[in-house]
Protein backbone atom coordinates (compact mmCIF):
# COMPACT_ATOMS: atom_id res chain seq x y z
CA UNK A 1 0.00 0.00 0.00
CA UNK A 2 1.17 3.46 -0.77
CA UNK A 3 1.91 6.02 1.72
CA UNK A 4 2.68 9.13 -0.72
CA UNK A 5 6.39 8.70 0.83
CA UNK A 6 7.85 10.16 -2.53
CA UNK A 7 7.05 13.28 -4.42
CA UNK A 8 9.18 12.09 -7.38
CA UNK A 9 9.74 8.27 -8.29
CA UNK A 10 13.29 8.36 -10.37
CA UNK A 11 15.66 5.61 -9.96
CA UNK A 12 19.02 6.76 -10.55
CA UNK A 13 21.98 4.45 -10.65
CA UNK A 14 25.39 4.42 -8.59
CA UNK A 15 28.74 3.14 -9.25
CA UNK A 16 28.48 -0.89 -9.81
CA UNK A 17 30.27 -1.41 -6.20
CA UNK A 18 31.08 0.13 -2.89
CA UNK A 19 30.02 -0.07 0.77
CA UNK A 20 26.17 0.46 0.01
CA UNK A 21 26.08 -1.48 -3.29
CA UNK A 22 22.54 -3.39 -3.65
CA UNK A 23 21.14 -1.16 -1.12
CA UNK A 24 18.33 1.30 -2.50
CA UNK A 25 18.44 5.11 -0.73
CA UNK A 26 15.45 7.87 -0.87
CA UNK A 27 16.59 11.09 -1.31
CA UNK A 28 14.23 14.24 0.84
CA UNK A 29 13.42 16.66 -1.36
CA UNK A 30 15.56 19.43 -0.32
CA UNK A 31 18.44 17.57 -1.55
CA UNK A 32 19.72 18.68 -4.94
CA UNK A 33 19.88 15.94 -7.70
CA UNK A 34 21.15 16.64 -11.12
CA UNK A 35 18.81 16.33 -13.61
CA UNK A 36 15.75 15.49 -11.24
CA UNK A 37 13.02 17.40 -9.80
CA UNK A 38 13.81 18.84 -6.26
CA UNK A 39 10.99 20.50 -5.07
CA UNK A 40 11.06 21.37 -1.36
CA UNK A 41 7.30 20.21 -0.60
CA UNK A 42 6.78 23.73 -2.56
CA UNK A 43 4.87 24.96 -5.17
CA UNK A 44 7.82 27.77 -5.81
CA UNK A 45 9.96 24.92 -6.70
CA UNK A 46 7.21 21.97 -8.41
CA UNK A 47 8.96 22.26 -11.69
CA UNK A 48 12.46 23.36 -10.90
CA UNK A 49 15.10 20.65 -11.85
CA UNK A 50 18.80 20.87 -10.13
CA UNK A 51 21.59 21.13 -12.56
CA UNK A 52 23.96 19.70 -9.82
CA UNK A 53 24.01 17.18 -7.24
CA UNK A 54 24.19 17.51 -3.59
CA UNK A 55 27.58 16.13 -1.58
CA UNK A 56 25.71 13.59 0.10
CA UNK A 57 24.18 12.53 -3.47
CA UNK A 58 27.71 12.35 -5.00
CA UNK A 59 28.61 10.21 -1.95
CA UNK A 60 26.29 7.67 -1.54
CA UNK A 61 26.28 7.30 -5.24
CA UNK A 62 30.05 6.83 -5.65
CA UNK A 63 29.14 4.37 -2.63
CA UNK A 64 27.33 2.14 -5.10
CA UNK A 65 23.42 2.70 -3.67
CA UNK A 66 20.81 3.62 -5.94
CA UNK A 67 18.67 6.34 -5.41
CA UNK A 68 14.84 5.45 -5.44
CA UNK A 69 13.29 8.62 -5.87
CA UNK A 70 12.65 12.08 -4.10
CA UNK A 71 10.31 11.89 -0.77
CA UNK A 72 7.89 14.56 0.14
CA UNK A 73 8.39 16.92 3.11
CA UNK A 74 6.99 19.84 4.87
CA UNK A 75 7.33 22.91 2.92
CA UNK A 76 10.89 23.97 2.76
CA UNK A 77 11.00 21.67 5.73
CA UNK A 78 8.78 23.64 7.71
CA UNK A 79 6.38 21.51 9.97
CA UNK A 80 6.28 18.28 12.28
CA UNK A 81 3.87 16.37 10.13
CA UNK A 82 4.19 17.22 6.48
CA UNK A 83 0.94 17.67 6.66
CA UNK A 84 2.28 21.35 4.68
CA UNK A 85 3.70 19.60 1.20
CA UNK A 86 2.32 21.38 -1.57
CA UNK A 87 1.47 17.76 -3.03
CA UNK A 88 -0.23 16.51 0.18
CA UNK A 89 0.64 14.52 3.38
CA UNK A 90 2.48 11.24 3.46
CA UNK A 91 0.89 8.72 5.69
CA UNK A 92 1.85 6.81 8.66
CA UNK A 93 2.95 3.31 7.77
CA UNK A 94 2.14 2.18 11.29
CA UNK A 95 -1.71 3.82 11.24
CA UNK A 96 -2.68 4.84 8.01
CA UNK A 97 -4.96 7.87 9.80
CA UNK A 98 -1.67 9.29 11.14
CA UNK A 99 0.99 11.61 10.49
CA UNK A 100 4.16 10.09 9.91
CA UNK A 101 5.95 13.22 11.27
CA UNK A 102 7.93 15.77 9.57
CA UNK A 103 9.90 17.22 7.99
CA UNK A 104 11.05 14.44 6.44
CA UNK A 105 8.18 12.38 6.52
CA UNK A 106 8.48 10.99 3.25
CA UNK A 107 11.88 9.20 4.06
CA UNK A 108 10.98 7.84 7.65
CA UNK A 109 7.69 6.37 6.31
CA UNK A 110 9.54 5.38 2.63
CA UNK A 111 12.54 2.70 5.15
CA UNK A 112 9.43 1.87 7.52
CA UNK A 113 7.22 0.92 4.65
CA UNK A 114 10.63 -0.55 2.71
CA UNK A 115 10.23 1.21 0.00
CA UNK A 116 13.77 1.68 0.19
CA UNK A 117 15.97 0.46 2.34
CA UNK A 118 17.61 3.78 3.65
CA UNK A 119 16.97 6.92 3.62
CA UNK A 120 18.65 10.98 3.95
CA UNK A 121 16.68 13.41 5.56
CA UNK A 122 17.21 16.94 7.04
CA UNK A 123 17.25 17.94 10.58
CA UNK A 124 16.94 21.88 11.30
CA UNK A 125 15.08 21.33 14.75
CA UNK A 126 13.82 17.18 14.55
CA UNK A 127 13.11 16.99 11.20
CA UNK A 128 14.87 13.76 10.82
CA UNK A 129 14.88 12.25 14.58
CA UNK A 130 10.64 13.34 14.78
CA UNK A 131 9.39 11.27 11.70
CA UNK A 132 11.95 7.78 12.52
CA UNK A 133 10.43 8.33 16.09
CA UNK A 134 6.71 8.52 14.60
CA UNK A 135 7.21 5.91 11.66
CA UNK A 136 9.58 3.60 14.25
CA UNK A 137 12.81 3.64 12.37
CA UNK A 138 16.28 5.36 13.78
CA UNK A 139 17.52 8.50 12.85
CA UNK A 140 20.14 10.48 13.20
CA UNK A 141 21.16 14.15 13.82
CA UNK A 142 25.05 14.35 13.41
CA UNK A 143 27.23 16.76 14.97
CA UNK A 144 27.06 20.84 13.43
CA UNK A 145 29.74 20.44 10.32
CA UNK A 146 30.12 16.78 10.31
CA UNK A 147 28.29 16.34 6.93
CA UNK A 148 28.39 18.48 4.13
CA UNK A 149 24.63 20.88 3.89
CA UNK A 150 25.78 21.67 -0.33
CA UNK A 151 23.27 21.48 -2.37
CA UNK A 152 20.64 21.32 0.32
CA UNK A 153 17.86 24.04 0.21
CA UNK A 154 18.23 26.48 3.02
CA UNK A 155 15.68 26.80 5.46
CA UNK A 156 18.11 27.86 8.53
CA UNK A 157 21.58 27.04 8.07
CA UNK A 158 23.30 27.63 11.30
CA UNK A 159 20.94 24.80 12.66
CA UNK A 160 20.81 21.77 9.95
CA UNK A 161 22.22 18.82 9.30
CA UNK A 162 21.18 16.29 6.91
CA UNK A 163 21.29 12.76 8.66
CA UNK A 164 20.26 9.33 7.86
CA UNK A 165 17.33 7.36 8.33
CA UNK A 166 17.57 3.25 8.54
CA UNK A 167 15.43 0.57 9.95
CA UNK A 168 18.69 -0.17 12.47
CA UNK A 169 20.81 1.56 14.18
CA UNK A 170 24.54 -0.36 12.33
CA UNK A 171 22.51 0.52 8.76
CA UNK A 172 22.08 4.22 9.85
CA UNK A 173 25.66 4.24 11.19
CA UNK A 174 26.70 2.90 8.14
CA UNK A 175 25.19 5.49 5.61
CA UNK A 176 26.48 8.13 8.18
CA UNK A 177 29.64 6.87 7.53
CA UNK A 178 29.40 7.02 3.58
CA UNK A 179 27.94 10.86 3.60
CA UNK A 180 30.31 12.32 6.91
CA UNK A 181 33.35 14.24 6.29
CA UNK A 182 35.09 17.87 4.91
CA UNK A 183 33.80 19.04 1.76
CA UNK A 184 35.50 21.97 0.33
CA UNK A 185 32.01 23.32 -0.87
CA UNK A 186 30.73 23.87 2.26
CA UNK A 187 33.01 25.55 4.82
CA UNK A 188 31.88 24.52 8.29
CA UNK A 189 32.70 20.90 7.37
CA UNK A 190 35.35 19.49 10.09
CA UNK A 191 37.84 16.59 9.43
CA UNK A 192 36.17 14.35 12.27
CA UNK A 193 33.69 12.67 9.97
CA UNK A 194 36.62 11.84 7.25
CA UNK A 195 37.27 7.71 7.26
CA UNK A 196 34.35 7.36 9.58
CA UNK A 197 33.38 4.05 11.20
CA UNK A 198 30.39 4.63 13.38
CA UNK A 199 28.36 1.68 12.55
CA UNK A 200 30.90 -0.63 14.47
CA UNK A 201 30.33 1.18 17.47
CA UNK A 202 27.03 -0.81 17.03
CA UNK A 203 27.73 -3.20 19.74
CA UNK A 204 25.11 -2.46 22.28
CA UNK A 205 27.58 -2.68 24.75
CA UNK A 206 26.74 -0.02 27.28
CA UNK A 207 28.87 -2.00 30.35
CA UNK A 208 30.14 1.56 32.45
CA UNK A 209 28.46 4.17 30.11
CA UNK A 210 26.96 6.57 32.34
CA UNK A 211 23.42 7.95 30.80
CA UNK A 212 22.08 11.27 32.19
CA UNK A 213 17.85 11.47 32.04
CA UNK A 214 16.98 14.89 31.10
CA UNK A 215 13.73 15.12 33.80
CA UNK A 216 12.77 18.37 32.12
CA UNK A 217 12.23 16.31 28.84
CA UNK A 218 10.40 13.41 30.53
CA UNK A 219 8.61 15.27 32.32
CA UNK A 220 6.59 17.26 29.52
CA UNK A 221 5.80 13.92 27.78
CA UNK A 222 2.66 11.86 27.42
CA UNK A 223 2.50 9.22 30.40
CA UNK A 224 2.18 6.79 27.60
CA UNK A 225 5.20 7.91 26.30
CA UNK A 226 7.17 8.28 29.30
CA UNK A 227 6.63 4.35 30.54
CA UNK A 228 8.09 3.20 27.22
CA UNK A 229 11.12 5.63 27.84
CA UNK A 230 11.66 4.35 31.45
CA UNK A 231 11.55 0.74 30.82
CA UNK A 232 14.09 1.07 28.08
CA UNK A 233 16.11 3.63 30.92
CA UNK A 234 15.48 0.43 33.10
CA UNK A 235 17.03 -1.77 29.93
CA UNK A 236 19.93 0.00 29.90
CA UNK A 237 20.86 0.00 33.96
CA UNK A 238 20.10 -4.14 33.44
CA UNK A 239 22.47 -3.91 31.18
CA UNK A 240 25.48 -2.10 32.71
CA UNK A 241 24.74 1.46 32.21
CA UNK A 242 24.60 4.23 35.45
CA UNK A 243 21.97 6.04 35.07
CA UNK A 244 22.13 9.56 36.76
CA UNK A 245 19.69 12.74 36.62
CA UNK A 246 20.27 15.98 34.46
CA UNK A 247 18.27 19.42 34.83
CA UNK A 248 19.14 21.48 33.09
CA UNK A 249 17.41 25.52 33.35
CA UNK A 250 18.27 26.70 30.15
CA UNK A 251 15.73 24.27 28.10
CA UNK A 252 12.70 25.93 29.10
CA UNK A 253 13.65 28.67 26.35
CA UNK A 254 15.13 26.28 24.12
CA UNK A 255 11.63 26.45 21.38
CA UNK A 256 11.49 29.99 21.82
CA UNK A 257 15.17 30.52 20.99
CA UNK A 258 15.19 27.84 17.73
CA UNK A 259 11.76 29.70 16.65
CA UNK A 260 13.16 33.25 16.49
CA UNK A 261 16.38 32.05 15.41
CA UNK A 262 15.06 29.14 12.39
CA UNK A 263 12.36 32.31 11.48
CA UNK A 264 15.00 34.63 11.15
CA UNK A 265 17.40 32.85 8.80
CA UNK A 266 14.31 31.51 7.02
CA UNK A 267 13.19 34.97 6.60
CA UNK A 268 16.76 35.93 4.93
CA UNK A 269 17.30 32.25 3.24
CA UNK A 270 14.28 32.20 1.54
CA UNK A 271 14.39 36.04 -0.08
CA UNK A 272 16.04 34.32 -2.79
CA UNK A 273 12.75 32.72 -4.30
CA UNK A 274 11.66 36.00 -6.93
CA UNK A 275 10.46 34.22 -9.31
CA UNK A 276 12.83 35.11 -11.78
CA UNK A 277 16.19 32.90 -11.89
CA UNK A 278 13.92 29.77 -10.87
CA UNK A 279 10.20 29.41 -8.97
CA UNK A 280 6.74 30.71 -9.65
CA UNK A 281 6.98 34.57 -11.88
CA UNK A 282 5.48 37.08 -10.32
CA UNK A 283 4.44 38.12 -13.89
CA UNK A 284 1.15 38.66 -14.12
CA UNK A 285 -1.40 38.91 -11.61
CA UNK A 286 -3.27 36.29 -12.35
CA UNK A 287 -2.68 32.51 -11.24
CA UNK A 288 -3.50 30.92 -14.28
CA UNK A 289 -0.99 33.14 -16.03
CA UNK A 290 1.77 32.61 -13.70
CA UNK A 291 1.34 28.89 -14.82
CA UNK A 292 1.72 29.33 -18.52
CA UNK A 293 4.61 27.79 -19.73
CA UNK A 294 7.69 28.96 -19.86
CA UNK A 295 8.68 31.91 -22.50
CA UNK A 296 11.80 32.42 -24.24
CA UNK A 297 10.78 33.97 -27.30
CA UNK A 298 12.13 37.86 -25.59
CA UNK A 299 8.88 39.32 -25.99
CA UNK A 300 8.55 41.94 -23.25
CA UNK A 301 6.94 40.71 -20.44
CA UNK A 302 3.55 41.67 -18.90
CA UNK A 303 4.54 42.59 -15.75
CA UNK A 304 2.40 44.56 -13.59
CA UNK A 305 4.11 46.94 -11.59
CA UNK A 306 8.05 47.18 -10.47
CA UNK A 307 10.30 44.35 -8.85
CA UNK A 308 8.79 44.44 -5.57
CA UNK A 309 4.99 44.54 -6.73
CA UNK A 310 5.82 41.16 -9.16
CA UNK A 311 7.94 39.91 -6.18
CA UNK A 312 5.51 39.71 -3.89
CA UNK A 313 3.15 38.37 -6.32
CA UNK A 314 5.72 35.31 -6.78
CA UNK A 315 5.69 34.53 -2.98
CA UNK A 316 2.33 34.61 -2.51
CA UNK A 317 1.72 32.41 -5.42
CA UNK A 318 4.37 30.27 -4.22
CA UNK A 319 4.48 29.62 -0.98
CA UNK A 320 1.98 28.11 1.47
CA UNK A 321 0.79 29.19 4.70
CA UNK A 322 2.85 28.09 6.88
CA UNK A 323 6.19 29.18 4.89
CA UNK A 324 4.47 32.83 5.25
CA UNK A 325 3.73 32.79 8.74
CA UNK A 326 7.58 31.99 9.59
CA UNK A 327 9.07 34.02 6.90
CA UNK A 328 7.08 37.13 8.23
CA UNK A 329 7.71 36.30 12.00
CA UNK A 330 11.91 36.47 11.16
CA UNK A 331 10.93 39.53 9.36
CA UNK A 332 9.35 41.03 12.25
CA UNK A 333 11.89 39.40 15.03
CA UNK A 334 14.58 41.04 12.91
CA UNK A 335 12.97 44.32 12.24
CA UNK A 336 13.98 47.55 13.65
CA UNK A 337 13.22 48.01 17.18
CA UNK A 338 12.20 43.66 18.44
CA UNK A 339 15.94 42.60 17.24
CA UNK A 340 17.56 43.05 20.59
CA UNK A 341 14.36 41.85 22.39
CA UNK A 342 13.91 38.14 19.98
CA UNK A 343 16.91 37.76 18.10
CA UNK A 344 19.34 38.72 20.30
CA UNK A 345 17.82 37.27 23.52
CA UNK A 346 17.45 33.63 21.36
CA UNK A 347 21.32 33.78 20.71
CA UNK A 348 21.80 34.47 24.77
CA UNK A 349 19.28 31.27 24.98
CA UNK A 350 21.39 28.99 22.75
CA UNK A 351 24.89 29.63 24.47
CA UNK A 352 23.10 29.35 27.52
CA UNK A 353 21.75 25.66 26.21
CA UNK A 354 24.78 25.49 24.95
CA UNK A 355 26.76 25.69 27.67
CA UNK A 356 24.56 24.08 30.39
CA UNK A 357 24.93 20.85 27.62
CA UNK A 358 28.50 20.97 27.73
CA UNK A 359 28.53 20.76 31.57
CA UNK A 360 26.21 17.75 31.19
CA UNK A 361 27.90 15.78 28.96
CA UNK A 362 31.55 16.53 31.11
CA UNK A 363 29.64 14.56 33.52
CA UNK A 364 27.31 11.74 31.19
CA UNK A 365 29.09 10.02 28.27
CA UNK A 366 25.18 10.49 26.68
CA UNK A 367 21.86 12.63 27.53
CA UNK A 368 18.58 10.27 26.92
CA UNK A 369 14.66 11.79 26.87
CA UNK A 370 11.93 10.76 24.75
CA UNK A 371 12.39 11.89 20.92
CA UNK A 372 8.93 13.14 20.92
CA UNK A 373 6.49 14.27 23.85
CA UNK A 374 3.36 12.47 22.03
CA UNK A 375 2.62 10.06 19.55
CA UNK A 376 1.71 10.66 16.47
CA UNK A 377 -1.32 12.83 16.25
CA UNK A 378 -3.97 11.70 13.22
CA UNK A 379 -3.75 13.59 10.62
CA UNK A 380 -5.46 17.23 10.44
CA UNK A 381 -5.41 17.40 13.41
CA UNK A 382 -2.97 19.79 14.32
CA UNK A 383 -2.70 22.19 11.84
CA UNK A 384 -4.86 24.78 13.47
CA UNK A 385 -2.78 26.00 16.48
CA UNK A 386 0.84 26.74 14.77
CA UNK A 387 2.16 27.57 18.70
CA UNK A 388 0.71 24.02 19.72
CA UNK A 389 2.70 22.28 16.83
CA UNK A 390 5.59 23.96 17.76
CA UNK A 391 5.84 23.08 21.59
CA UNK A 392 5.77 19.39 20.13
CA UNK A 393 9.46 20.18 19.11
CA UNK A 394 10.46 20.64 22.35
CA UNK A 395 12.74 17.59 23.01
CA UNK A 396 14.39 18.02 19.40
CA UNK A 397 15.37 21.42 19.11
CA UNK A 398 17.95 21.68 22.14
CA UNK A 399 20.22 19.59 20.35
CA UNK A 400 20.36 21.98 17.11
CA UNK A 401 21.07 25.26 19.20
CA UNK A 402 23.62 23.33 21.02
CA UNK A 403 25.24 21.84 17.59
CA UNK A 404 25.46 18.25 19.00
CA UNK A 405 24.94 14.70 17.57
CA UNK A 406 21.39 12.87 18.50
CA UNK A 407 20.02 9.89 17.24
CA UNK A 408 16.18 8.32 17.60
CA UNK A 409 16.00 4.48 18.18
CA UNK A 410 12.71 2.72 18.55
CA UNK A 411 11.85 1.51 21.97
CA UNK A 412 8.63 -0.33 21.80
CA UNK A 413 4.98 0.80 21.01
CA UNK A 414 2.48 2.80 23.32
CA UNK A 415 -1.25 1.98 22.15
CA UNK A 416 0.27 0.46 18.97
CA UNK A 417 2.17 3.41 17.91
CA UNK A 418 6.03 4.09 17.85
CA UNK A 419 7.85 5.63 20.65
CA UNK A 420 11.63 6.51 20.16
CA UNK A 421 13.98 6.95 22.26
CA UNK A 422 16.72 10.10 22.02
CA UNK A 423 20.15 9.93 22.83
CA UNK A 424 22.53 13.09 22.68
CA UNK A 425 25.99 13.02 22.69
CA UNK A 426 28.94 15.58 22.86
CA UNK A 427 30.38 17.38 19.66
CA UNK A 428 31.64 14.73 17.28
CA UNK A 429 30.74 11.67 19.80
CA UNK A 430 28.71 9.98 17.27
CA UNK A 431 30.20 6.56 18.38
CA UNK A 432 28.92 6.92 21.94
CA UNK A 433 25.13 7.44 20.98
CA UNK A 434 25.54 4.60 18.29
CA UNK A 435 26.65 2.64 21.15
CA UNK A 436 24.16 3.57 23.26
CA UNK A 437 21.24 3.18 20.72
CA UNK A 438 22.15 -0.05 19.49
CA UNK A 439 21.81 -1.38 23.25
CA UNK A 440 17.95 -0.04 23.49
CA UNK A 441 17.25 -2.29 20.20
CA UNK A 442 19.57 -5.85 20.86
CA UNK B 1 2.87 47.12 19.38
CA UNK B 2 2.27 45.56 22.32
CA UNK B 3 2.00 42.04 23.04
CA UNK B 4 -1.20 40.18 22.01
CA UNK B 5 -2.28 43.19 20.10
CA UNK B 6 -0.89 42.54 16.63
CA UNK B 7 -3.10 43.99 14.33
CA UNK B 8 -4.02 43.63 10.41
CA UNK B 9 -1.93 46.69 9.82
CA UNK B 10 1.01 45.16 11.64
CA UNK B 11 0.85 42.21 9.59
CA UNK B 12 0.33 43.61 6.11
CA UNK B 13 3.73 46.58 7.12
CA UNK B 14 5.58 43.17 7.60
CA UNK B 15 4.48 41.10 4.63
CA UNK B 16 5.04 44.41 3.09
CA UNK B 17 9.05 44.06 4.09
CA UNK B 18 8.87 40.56 3.38
CA UNK B 19 7.88 41.13 -0.24
CA UNK B 20 4.76 38.44 0.62
CA UNK B 21 1.16 39.78 -0.88
CA UNK B 22 -1.54 38.15 1.37
CA UNK B 23 -5.46 37.65 1.09
CA UNK B 24 -7.22 39.81 3.28
CA UNK B 25 -8.34 36.28 5.23
CA UNK B 26 -4.98 35.20 5.47
CA UNK B 27 -4.46 38.74 7.12
CA UNK B 28 -6.82 38.17 10.06
CA UNK B 29 -5.74 34.74 11.00
CA UNK B 30 -1.92 35.76 11.16
CA UNK B 31 -3.02 38.54 13.09
CA UNK B 32 -4.20 36.40 15.53
CA UNK B 33 -1.51 33.85 15.31
CA UNK B 34 0.93 36.20 15.83
CA UNK B 35 -0.29 37.72 18.93
CA UNK B 36 0.00 34.10 20.41
CA UNK B 37 3.20 33.17 18.98
CA UNK B 38 4.78 36.62 20.11
CA UNK B 39 3.61 36.24 23.59
CA UNK B 40 5.11 32.94 23.85
CA UNK B 41 8.68 34.43 22.39
CA UNK B 42 7.97 37.31 25.31
CA UNK B 43 9.60 34.78 27.79
CA UNK B 44 12.81 35.09 26.52
CA UNK B 45 13.43 38.31 28.48
CA UNK B 46 13.60 35.91 31.97
CA UNK B 47 17.16 34.78 29.49
CA UNK B 48 20.27 36.68 30.96
CA UNK B 49 22.61 37.90 29.37
CA UNK B 50 25.05 35.05 28.21
CA UNK B 51 28.53 35.46 27.30
CA UNK B 52 30.11 32.86 24.28
CA UNK B 53 32.95 33.07 22.91
CA UNK B 54 32.45 30.57 19.05
CA UNK B 55 35.93 28.93 18.29
CA UNK B 56 35.98 30.84 14.66
CA UNK B 57 38.44 30.20 12.15
CA UNK B 58 38.97 31.73 8.60
CA UNK B 59 38.30 29.18 6.03
CA UNK B 60 40.28 30.59 2.84
CA UNK B 61 40.61 28.92 -0.56
CA UNK B 62 42.88 30.32 -3.15
CA UNK B 63 41.16 31.98 -5.87
CA UNK B 64 41.33 29.73 -8.80
CA UNK B 65 39.15 29.42 -12.15
CA UNK B 66 37.07 26.26 -12.06
CA UNK B 67 33.77 24.40 -13.69
CA UNK B 68 30.62 26.30 -13.24
CA UNK B 69 27.42 25.95 -14.71
CA UNK B 70 27.27 26.96 -18.11
CA UNK B 71 25.12 29.30 -18.95
CA UNK B 72 22.26 27.38 -20.29
CA UNK B 73 22.13 25.55 -16.98
CA UNK B 74 21.74 28.61 -15.00
CA UNK B 75 19.20 29.42 -17.35
CA UNK B 76 17.18 26.46 -16.96
CA UNK B 77 15.16 27.16 -14.57
CA UNK B 78 14.32 30.33 -14.83
CA UNK B 79 10.42 31.42 -15.79
CA UNK B 80 11.85 33.66 -18.44
CA UNK B 81 15.00 34.60 -20.80
CA UNK B 82 15.87 37.01 -23.36
CA UNK B 83 19.34 36.70 -25.20
CA UNK B 84 20.58 34.59 -22.35
CA UNK B 85 20.13 36.69 -19.78
CA UNK B 86 16.96 36.34 -17.21
CA UNK B 87 14.21 38.25 -17.58
CA UNK B 88 12.32 40.35 -14.46
CA UNK B 89 10.16 42.86 -14.29
CA UNK B 90 10.39 46.46 -15.05
CA UNK B 91 12.91 48.89 -12.25
CA UNK B 92 11.06 51.37 -10.38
Amino acid sequence: MSHDAFITREVIEGASAGPLADRTVAVKDNISTEGVRTTCGSAMLAEYVSPYDATVVERVMEAGATIAGKTNMDEFGMGTTTETSHFGPTTNPTDDERVPGGSSGGSAAAVAAGEADLALGSDTGGSVRCPAAFCGVVGIKPTYGLVSRYGLVAYANSLEQIGPLAPTVEEAAELLDVVAGADERDAMTRPQGDDADYASAADGDVEGMTVGVLTDLVEGADDRVRSVFEDSIDDLAARGADICEVELDSLAHAVQAYYVIAMSEASSNLARFDGVRYGVSGERSEPEARQSAKRTDGESGGFDGDWNDAFARSREAGFGPEVKRRVLLGTYALSAGYHDKYYKKAQDARAWIKRDFDGALADADVLASPTMPVLPPKLGESLDDPLALYLMDANTVPVNLADLPAISVPAGTADGLPVGVQFIGPAFGEEAIVRAGSAIEK
Amino acid sequence: MSNGSVDPDTVRHVAGLARVDLAESEVEAFATQFAEVLEYFETLDEVPAVESEPDLTNVLRTDEMRDSLTQDEALGNAPDTEDGYFEGPPVG
